[in-house]
């Protein structure tokens, strides 16, 4: 496994569960003990003693006792497939029988911040975590760049820190890739009553900075805002250039079959670095901890001798301004209509998206049965009468029968 | 300090200490038991740290939330009424001997 994240974590885990004798090797940039990602931008943020030791999927002695080989603070140079070997930093050789790519993801630049300037904050990792936390506090001016799910969910970490916060996002809504505008409407002023300024439909377009340290951004419709803190959170691209300098096929992401395997017979991808087939006709690299883990497991039972194709309803979450925001299914796949249950005034509804018949997506506020529901109807493909789903006088669960 | 007990589906205990605060998920992370999984980290949105516990303790636990009731649907192993998401029990000093025990699979 080339990468500790989720992903990388979970298929050595899962390949040592199912075979305790193969040999295993997980090899990770970070010098950290593998951990949990979605803290980091809420609970993480937010605590007033977070304990960074809970984060970790498992103590030093896991691996020890799973004899799970843990290479920490490790750099794969180039990988090999016609040796079959990975080449580190140092020029350790390792040789493979069967490679997990599960490099993950980093997070995107702005192209106008000057690198290294002072009060910049990005987040993927645990380290970008520690070091944003130490500079937000009551009453510093925090201004985050885009309104995506890391962004929003910073923003009520620091707001629940005590600081003035201001999100930018240059869409005309937020989270405008991933929600219907029904739920981008609800959050939208969910935060505004959490005293977000939230500023939408503009860009930044320079940074304005004091030394080496920034003072505040200006912003495309010409107003000026003042920052001591700048957190860019802007989306992700996928790690995938060992597999571009290997030659496998790569296309903002590694491009794999419906077996997960690349363009190499003997090199996987999973997670976020992944780009696979969720439908014949649909091409899709997700940023979730659920891709993560369930290819983990696909790519685990793959080694194992299994032949089955992936085939997994995605599902995604999200906490922010104290609702909780949950997701089955992909709202981006192709519908021709939505239709909610519930009302955004009793702060618990939900969107569900049909192609025809089919449910292919739902996002539920606060409202977790619905949730749980849709995912079932989305996995079982059955045909729904749409009109059922808003009303509200019958139960949920009703759905499924 | 609290202990608690974990009982695999094969019958094997392991005893570990967990100091109050934590949750019974995050207690067998930290002590490498195996048999939970936790992939969401404890938001009760994936139902891979689900456990059984005893009719006995059951009543002691604090009451389930929706969001936990119906997760518990989506668990790989049977859901009984003895389960529950190990990430929604949180340790305190009353669950001093707590056992639960863990269903065969979690995904």
């Amino acid at each position: 496994m080339v990468g500790s994240g989720h992903g990388g974590f979970a298929v050595a885990s899962a390949v040592r569960e199912r075979d305790p004798l193969v040999e295993v090797v997980l090899i990770g940039r970070e010098a950290e003990l593998p951990y949990q990602r979605p803290p980091l931008s809420k609970a993480f943020l937010a605590a007033d003693e977070p304990n960074a030791d809970e984060l970790h999927f498992r103590p030093q002695n896991y691996y020890d006792e799973h004899r799970i080989g843990l290479w920490l603070n490790a750099r794969v140079e180039k990988v090999e497939p016609h040796h079959g070997e990975v080449l580190l930093a140092g020029g350790k050789r390792v040789p493979y029988d069967s490679l997990v790519l599960a490099t993950g993801a980093r997070p995107r630049r702005l192209p106008c911040v000057p690198a290294g300037l002072g009060g910049v904050h990005e987040l993927g990792t645990k380290a970008d975590a520690v070091r944003l936390r130490s500079d937000l506090g009551e009453g510093r001016r925090v201004v985050i760049v885009g309104a995506g799910f890391i962004g929003l969910e910073v923003a009520s970490a620091a707001r629940a820190a005590g600081a003035d916060v201001t999100v930018v996002e240059a869409a005309p809504r937020v989270m405008s890739r991933v929600v219907s505008p029904t739920t981008s409407e609800f959050f939208e002023k969910s935060h505004r009553s959490a005293a977000v300024n939230l500023i939408t439909g503009v860009v930044v377009s320079e940074v304005l900075t004091s030394g080496d340290h920034v003072t505040g951004v200006l912003l495309s419709d010409g107003r000026s805002l003042p920052a001591d803190v700048l957190i860019i959170g802007i989306g992700v691209q996928p790690r995938d250039e060992l597999a571009r300098a290997a030659g496998l096929r790569v296309e903002d992401g590694v491009v794999v079959d419906k077996h997960l395997s690349t363009s190499d017979p003997n090199i996987f991808a999973v997670g976020d670095c992944a780009r696979f087939p969720m439908r014949s006709d649909l091409l899709v690299r997700l940023e979730s901890v659920q891709n993560a883990t369930d290819q983990a497991r696909f790519v685990a039972d793959r080694l194992a001798g299994s032949s089955e194709h992936y085939e997994q309803v995605p599902w995604f979450w999200s906490s922010q301004a104290g609702h909780k925001l949950q997701i089955a299914g992909l709202p981006t796949a192709p519908h021709d209509r939505t239709v909610q249950r519930g009302r955004l005034e009793d702060g618990r509804f939900s969107v569900f998206f049909f192609d025809g018949d089919l449910l292919v997506a739902c996002e539920s506020v606060n409202a977790p049965a619905d949730h749980v529901v849709a995912r079932r109807l989305i996995q079982s493909g059955t045909a729904l009468d749409s009109e059922r789903v808003s009303d509200t006088t019958a139960p949920v669960r009703a759905l499924l029968n | 300090m609290p202990k608690l007990t974990y009982v695999s589906a094969d019958g094997d205990a392991e005893v570990v200490d967990a100091p109050s605060g934590t949750s019974v998920m995050m207690a067998a992370l930290s002590n490498s038991v195996d048999g939970i999984l936790a992939e969401c980290g404890g938001q009760a949105m994936c139902a891979t740290c689900h456990v059984y516990v005893t009719d006995e303790w059951r009543a002691r636990l604090p009451e389930m939330a929706e969001d936990e009731d119906m997760m518990l649907d989506e668990a790989h192993s049977e859901r009984l009424p003895q389960s529950r998401l190990s990430c929604q029990i949180p340790v305190t000093e009353d669950l001093d001997g707590l056992v639960v025990e863990l269903p065969p699979t979690q995904a």
